[in-house]
């Protein structure tokens, strides 16, 4: 019951959101300051893990499943495939829902708290759109860059700890990032990845803008927020992965 | 003008508002008063449809807000300038841009235009050189100022004021006392103010609607405010010294 009356509320407050905006030029500078303070700002987090990531999973691979029975281009193959199919689109989103979905709930919740939303309503502008769809469109553009940094960064982590440490050669290592490449997987993480730009803004801001009492509550909503996005992350990345790989 | 029919609010079970008729006339200062949590504020969200009234309606110039549609709402809206108890200005914009605000969104006029518009409502409410400064770093009173000034920007036909005295020194208070009464009266504007302070009530009063047990208590203009022997009005509007001093040096009791 509870669930269905959130489900509907969140789709009706979609409705708000995508309804035509009062002044194009307003939107799109919000949308270019949420691009700078969603995106540019979560680069340094995104460039670490992956990294790291990258690095891990190299490390793992080589002295997990080593055996002579095993061709040369395991290592650089495992990471690609982990990172791109899984690694950057879903478990960097999920980090992003955290960073950029507590922000956005925190945000929209104290505006909401200290009346500035009654107060957007009370001149007649469309609180729920000039708050959340800057939002949206931002993490939609910005999130596919961060994604596909971070693949990059996270194949790259694997090449350094691989030839760094001596435990693959760089030229195998390369050829098995090469190994048997469908292009194809690369679109379907963008393809996850804009999906879950879309929930996190979505889901946080809906937390954000229906946090009712006062800074307690605000805190309430932006755990919330990440909890939800989480999951809607999870449920959609399984139907995604069924839709577009099988 | 906006009427008020057979206004009740409740929340949940917490009943606020009971039965609320009233008129607030046009290019008059109509006031508001009442106790701390007697619902005044409650009442002007009521009015401008913020929080749906349980029962009753409101009507502005004779249009019922309640039938109008979302489009309608909207352009009304427009219309309306309202001072918010805790100014409630954008913490992200600054002091300038929260007055610009409205008029980015709504205006037909050049951005140069805008910002004189914009220079020229900050500078009625006495703020000046505080335009790059975000509301974080401005006083409670000054906040209250470029609130006002946001709500005059776009010379709203009904201006709502919750509270504007509360923070501001004797000095001030008047200038914004004065500020809303030649507002009212240069644009003929529906305003309300809310207010517990009893030296507005006498300064720029010309209607006033006492607020006691969830009612509209009692009403009438500044003169019979003082001569009144409503008991409940006494209470609240004698507990302040000077209004005493008043009513003797007018003959009253
Ligand atoms: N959103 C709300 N939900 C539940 N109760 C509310 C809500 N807003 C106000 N109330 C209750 O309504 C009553 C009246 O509140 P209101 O803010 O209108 O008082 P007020 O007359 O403006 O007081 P003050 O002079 O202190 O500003 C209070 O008891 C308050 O608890
Ligand atoms: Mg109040």
């Amino acid at each position: 019951m509870t669930l269905l009356f959130h489900i509907g509320r969140y789709f009706m407050l979609l409705g708000e959101v995508f309804s035509k905006p009062e002044r194009f030029r307003v939107y799109w500078r919000r949308t270019v300051e949420e691009m700078e303070l969603l995106g540019v700002k979560s680069l340094g987090i995104v460039a670490l893990l992956s990294l790291f990531m990258g690095a891990v999973i190299a490390i793992q691979t080589k002295t997990n499943i080593d055996s002579p029975l095993i061709p040369f281009y395991v290592v650089g193959f495992t990471v690609r495939q982990s990172t791109i199919l899984e690694f950057s689109p879903t478990i960097i989103s999920l980090i992003l829902a955290g960073k950029v979905g507590s922000t956005i709930a925190a945000e929209i919740g104290s505006m909401r708290v200290r009346e500035q939303i009654d107060a957007l309503d009370i001149m007649g502008v469309n609180s729920a759109g000039y708050l959340i769809l800057p939002k949206i469109i931002a993490t939609a553009i910005i999130n596919p860059f961060l994604i596909m940094i971070s693949m990059f960064l996270s194949i790259f982590g694997g090449w350094m700890a691989g030839v760094l440490s001596g435990i693959i050669s760089s030229s195998n290592y390369i050829a098995g990032v090469q190994w048997d490449f469908d292009p194809y997987i690369v679109t379907y993480a963008l393809i996850k990845t804009v999906v879950f730009a879309v929930i996190i803004a979505t889901v946080s801001g809906y937390q954000g803008y229906y946090t009712r009492g006062g800074t307690r509550e605000v805190g309430i909503s932006s755990t919330r927020a990440v909890v939800y996005s989480d999951v809607v992350i999870l449920i959609a990345n399984y139907l995604l992965t069924q839709l577009l790989l099988l | 003008m906006i009427e008020v029919k057979d206004l009740s609010k409740s929340f949940g079970a917490v009943e606020v508002l009971r039965g609320i008729n009233a008129r607030f006339g046009k290019g008059k200062v109509n006031q508001v008063i009442g106790k701390s949590g007697s619902g005044k504020s409650v009442l002007a969200k009521c009015l401008v449809g913020l929080h749906p009234p349980t029962t009753g309606e409101v009507l502005y110039d004779g249009e019922s807000f309640q039938g109008m549609d979302k489009e309608r709402k909207k352009l009304l809206r427009q219309e309306i300038g309202m001072l918010f108890q805790s100014s409630a200005l954008f913490d992200s914009l600054t002091v300038m841009e929260n007055v610009l605000f409205p008029l980015r969104m709504f205006a037909t006029m050049s951005e140069s235009e805008m910002r004189d518009r914009a220079a020229f409502c900050l500078k009625r409410v006495n703020i000046e050189g505080a335009n790059s400064k975000f509301p974080a770093e401005i006083s409670g009173g000054m906040q209250k100022r470029v609130g006002i000034a946001r709500a005059i920007a776009m010379n709203p036909k009904y201006l709502f004021v919750d509270e504007p005295n509360s923070g501001l020194d004797p000095q001030t208070s008047i200038v914004i006392d004065n500020l809303i009464q030649e507002i009212t009266e240069e644009y003929n504007t529906t305003t309300i103010v809310i207010t517990h302070d009893m030296n507005s009530v006498i300064g720029i009063g010309d209607e006033i609607f006492f607020i006691h047990n969830k009612q509209l208590w009692w009403q009438g203009s500044r003169d019979e405010l003082v001569k009144s022997d409503n008991q409940e009005l006494q209470e609240f509007i004698f507990a302040g010294s000077l209004m005493r001093q008043v009513r003797t040096a007018m003959g009253g009791r």
